[in-house]
């Protein structure tokens, strides 16, 4: 693994938020003062009267950008993700979902994986927050690649939407094909026993389970989530029709992201697989580096395998 | 169409407009049996001579890119940026007795999907400035001469992101942007300043670079003699705080909180309506309330 070169889902951000730029006029980044570890001040390479910093201000920077998209401009605000969409709920309610502003509203060093600065920083819920609120398009990129991609694609989607984003360093992991298209989960390998359904770089881990759980003879299905909402709910139905169990993988709380959207799908059918949610429990974040709180809350590739066997 | 502007508007046709403008109001609050009184007639005058003299748009094409921009941020005042509407021609004023009402294009807070003229959402407090401040600053990008106009309550000042916005407004030089603030000096709980004062104000913003301008709030004629000098100011925003009246025109809701969110009964609307006329400057009821 450590031979393979890294990269952290924000620095795709970075490339395809350059990229958009120079495609399009109308594309605009904020930032509070977090604008190099978010990425989304590489928009100056472009066009530096295309970044504002709005300083520590969340709240001001949504209203703000709120009010750019209504002149036309596609707008991404940047800040960690606990922050973003923390600070910000009621602008991003009011002024973003309700009168579904074009805005961009991308959650940087979100989940557990943000590490050392502990559960101050470390976006558990964010995902739970956007979900509901109408108008929203949840993307949470598996890696550096898929970010990028994620970004240039929600340009195309004209009204609101969460990209959650990591600095969790992974290699570019994901096979070309499937192809990324929001809306659509890509089914990244088939089995017959068990599915595992997850999003973002924990990915990583979910996919090097699945070879041990091969190895151990129990036919594992891979498939990522990279879309929260709109959730692929077809796949869904027809992973629980294909497979006896599924388990959802994710660095959220296990209340109101990946798994309790399968939930809601899962639940509403008369027969299928019953569901395991990994992830954090009800419970905060703490200090530590990634690679131990993922170990920490059973989310590296030991705690997944473990999980899945435990099961009965 | 209004082409905006218009240093040498007919005052006394506009201030006419005024008693049309709170009929208009309390009829709807009326039909609707509950909504805001109170921040809907106290900033009738500012929004007349804005609509009819200041602003450049057009009722008929709603969506016009020349237009300039008004934000109502205290959305609760609705009613009163409606009636105006209508009488601007946005929509009927037949439309005004449907509001708070299943399907109506008037909600009880304005949503700017719903009805032609309503730029923002707005309801919950604070944020109209930074959508106003997001907009100038998409102008001033596209290189427009547009401008945009932001009305701030005065209890809205309690909200720390208009406090935000007011930084970002100044920092980025926004002088295509007019803020004004209708200082009746009562919220809902009682006088603002008693429940968390925001004096001195026109020092505040002074201190944090507008240009600030103190106006009497019913008077047509001073309304227009700022926005000009708003118009001329460059280099900085510039806020209009303007000394108002809660429930101004209605002289038993004159100076009273409880008027901030309760609709007149069939009674008091018959009363009301009968004891419309044409406010400039403190009525006797107004004083005698505030005494009280």
């Amino acid at each position: 693994m450590s031979a393979l070169k890294t990269r952290e889902a924000r620095d795709g951000y970075g490339e395809g938020l350059v990229k958009l730029a120079k495609a399009h006029k109308d594309v605009i980044a904020m930032d509070c003062d977090l604008g190099r570890s978010t990425r989304s001040f590489r928009i100056t390479e472009v066009d530096k009267n295309r970044f504002f910093d709005m300083g520590i201000a969340e709240q001001d920077m949504l209203s703000t950008a709120a009010g750019m998209a209504k002149m036309g401009k596609t707008v991404f605000v940047n800040s960690f993700g606990v922050f973003v969409t923390g600070r910000a709920f009621d602008q991003i309610r009011q002024q973003v979902s309700l009168p579904k502003a074009n805005v961009k509203v991308c959650g940087s060093s979100s989940g557990l994986t943000q590490g050392a600065d502990g559960a101050t920083h470390q976006s558990v819920v964010d995902v739970a927050l956007m979900r509901n609120l109408p108008n929203m398009t949840v993307v949470v990129p598996a890696d550096a690649k898929q970010a990028e991609e994620a970004v240039i694609a929600l340009y195309d989607v004209k009204g609101p939407a969460y990209l959650r984003l990591s600095k969790h360093p992974t290699p570019d992991y994901i096979p070309e094909t499937p192809a990324f298209k929001i809306g659509k989960a890509q089914v990244l390998r088939t089995g017959s026993d068990i599915c595992l359904c997850g999003c973002g770089p924990v990915m990583y881990n979910v996919l090097a389970a699945a070879d041990v759980l091969e190895k151990a003879g129990i036919k594992t299905g891979v498939v990522n989530f990279h879309t929260i909402k709109p959730l692929d709910v077809e796949t869904v139905k027809s992973l629980a029709g294909k497979y006896k169990r599924i388990v959802s993988i994710e660095e959220h709380s296990i209340l109101g992201g990946l798994g309790s959207a399968l939930a809601e799908v899962i639940a509403g059918l008369e027969k299928g697989a019953t569901l395991l949610r990994l992830g954090v429990p009800d419970t905060f974040g703490e200090s530590g580096s990634g690679e131990e709180l993922l170990a920490k809350y059973g989310l590296d590739t030991d705690g997944i395998v473990k999980s899945v066997k435990n099961l009965k | 169409m209004y082409q905006g502007k218009n240093e040498t508007p007919d005052i006394k046709k506009l201030e006419e407009l005024t008693v049309s403008i709170r009929r208009g109001i309390l009829s709807a609050l009326h039909a609707a049996g509950s909504g805001h009184p109170g921040g809907s007639l106290s900033m009738v005058e500012f929004l007349t001579a804005l609509y009819f003299a200041e602003l450049r748009h057009d009722p008929k094409n709603p969506d016009w890119e020349k237009r300039d921009r008004v934000f109502l941020s205290k959305g609760h005042a609705g009613p009163g940026l409606y009636s105006v509407l209508a009488e601007a021609g946005y929509f009927p004023k037949e439309e005004l007795v449907t509001l708070r009402k299943l399907h109506s294009i008037l909600q009880g807070h304005p949503h700017r999907e719903k009805t032609p003229g309503i730029e923002i959402s707005s309801g919950s407090l604070g944020q109209g400035l930074g959508a106003a401040n997001g907009a100038a600053l998409g102008l001033r990008l596209d290189g427009s001469d547009s401008r945009v106009f932001c009305i701030l309550g005065d209890g809205e000042l309690q909200e720390g992101s208009i406090w935000e916005a007011i930084m970002t407004s100044a920092h980025r030089k926004l002088d295509n942007l007019v803020a004004w603030v209708d200082y009746n000096n009562l919220q809902i709980d009682g006088t603002v300043e008693d429940v968390k004062g925001i004096a001195p104000l026109a020092d505040k913003f002074k201190a944090f670079n507008w240009n600030v301008i103190e106006v009497d709030g019913h008077s047509i004629e001073a309304q227009l003699k700022a926005l000009k000098k708003a118009r001329e100011t460059k280099g900085k925003p510039t806020v209009l705080i303007a000394k108002t009246v809660k429930g101004k025109g209605v002289c038993f809701m004159e100076n009273k909180a409880e008027w901030h969110g309760v609709a007149p009964n069939t009674e008091q609307y018959e009363a009301a309506i009968k004891g419309l006329c044409i406010v400039n400057g403190p009525s006797k009821q107004q004083a005698e309330n505030a005494e009280a």
